[in-house]
């Protein structure tokens, strides 16, 4: 289980950056800015996490149980909840009520992970679901043209296979991108820069956290972007 | 589409301050940095603007030259540092904003009207 430091966020969307030597970085723009809503402790709970809070919501549209929660750690309600593992060491670090900030977190050079859930593409067939090719325009094909082909033999085994590629719901699943370089860590804003894309649309809730499968590497941050252009 | 606010600040210190206003079918002069090993020198480039990609700081311009007889047509990020300077060498006079069709065309039909000839 991923158990590294992360934040809750929200993608703002993409643009591009220019290193220093002139090469152009594309980057997500994610935007913190979480509140510690609470914590879980080794003792009372068995393991150690925080949990986040993004973005106010009316108290009207809070439910009473967890209307009770809010008022009892004295945090305005939150429109998201995520509960992320941590360290013990990392949850110590924070205050309940107070905000997560992304520089206290992440820092340049570390690679990341970016988990949301991707745009919803209804009941798709099979070239866009599974990116199969389709069938040749001309030979006499009618009919044809967006099918996925055979699904199995006759007699043996005299079944479709499970998990054959078919056509079928696609997309609004959680989806998560692996060991992202994070390059840029903007503490005003609070945002962070993730090279490449993250699933979802922009204004969608995004859970980034330290890369499970590189957790200690670091890139090369000698050549990260400064953020501005040389003089021209 | 609108750029959020988030996204213009973010992007405001990198686009460039004094770009020169040239236009679809104008011919100017681009200065490239180029890196050779440790060496940098600078190289121009000259033809007619094609297009005008205009979005923030990923816009970008497409110029055309003809070059031995063989078009060659290069897309430049309007605020990458390695742009030392754009020149204008003319200003054309054209009635669209994408200029393709001068792809299919060579020889003296290839040419963009001069501005100042009216």
């Amino acid at each position: 289980m991923n158990q590294n430091p992360g934040i809750i966020g929200k993608k703002i969307g993409m643009t591009q950056i220019f290193t220093e030597n002139g090469e152009v970085l594309r980057v997500t723009v994610i935007q913190a800015g979480c509140v510690v809503v609470g914590k879980r402790t080794l003792e009372k709970d068995g393991y150690s996490a925080l949990i986040l809070g993004l973005d106010d919501r009316k108290e009207k549209h809070t439910n009473k149980p967890l209307a009770g929660y809010y008022k009892a750690t004295g945090v305005s309600p939150k429109r998201h909840l995520r509960e992320l593992r941590c360290p013990p060491e990392h949850a110590a670090k924070f205050e309940v009520g107070s905000v997560l900030k992304v520089e206290d977190v992440f820092e340049t050079g570390q690679y990341v992970d970016a988990q949301s859930r991707t745009r919803g593409r209804g009941f798709s067939g099979v070239i866009r679901r599974w990116s199969m090719a389709g069938s040749v325009g001309s030979h006499g094909t009618h009919e044809y043209f967006r099918h996925g082909g055979s699904i199995g033999t006759n007699m043996t085994p005299g079944r479709t296979l499970p998990g054959l590629k078919m056509p079928g719901h696609y997309g609004d699943e959680t989806v998560t991108i692996h060991s992202q370089r994070l390059i840029k860590v903007i503490p005003e804003d609070q945002l962070i820069l993730i090279e490449g894309g993250v699933p979802g649309p922009d204004g969608s809730f995004v859970v980034v956290r330290g890369a499970v499968k590189k957790a200690k590497k670091r890139w090369n941050v000698a050549r990260a972007p400064e953020g501005k252009k040389k003089k021209g | 589409m609108q750029t959020s606010n988030v996204l213009a600040k973010l992007e405001a210190p990198m686009i460039r301050a004094a770009v020169p206003d040239f236009r679809v079918g104008d011919t100017i002069r681009v200065h490239y940095r180029i890196v050779e090993g440790e060496k940098e020198r600078i190289q121009a480039f000259q033809g007619v603007v094609l297009k005008r990609h205009r979005a923030g700081v990923r816009s970008t311009f497409t110029v055309r030259k003809v070059s031995f007889s063989i078009g060659v047509e290069r897309i430049f990020l309007l605020h990458s540092p390695r742009i030392d300077k754009i020149e204008i060498v003319s200003r054309g006079l054209v009635r669209r904003s994408r200029l393709f069709y001068l792809r299919k065309l060579s020889g003296k039909a290839a040419r963009v009207r001069d501005a100042k000839e009216q």
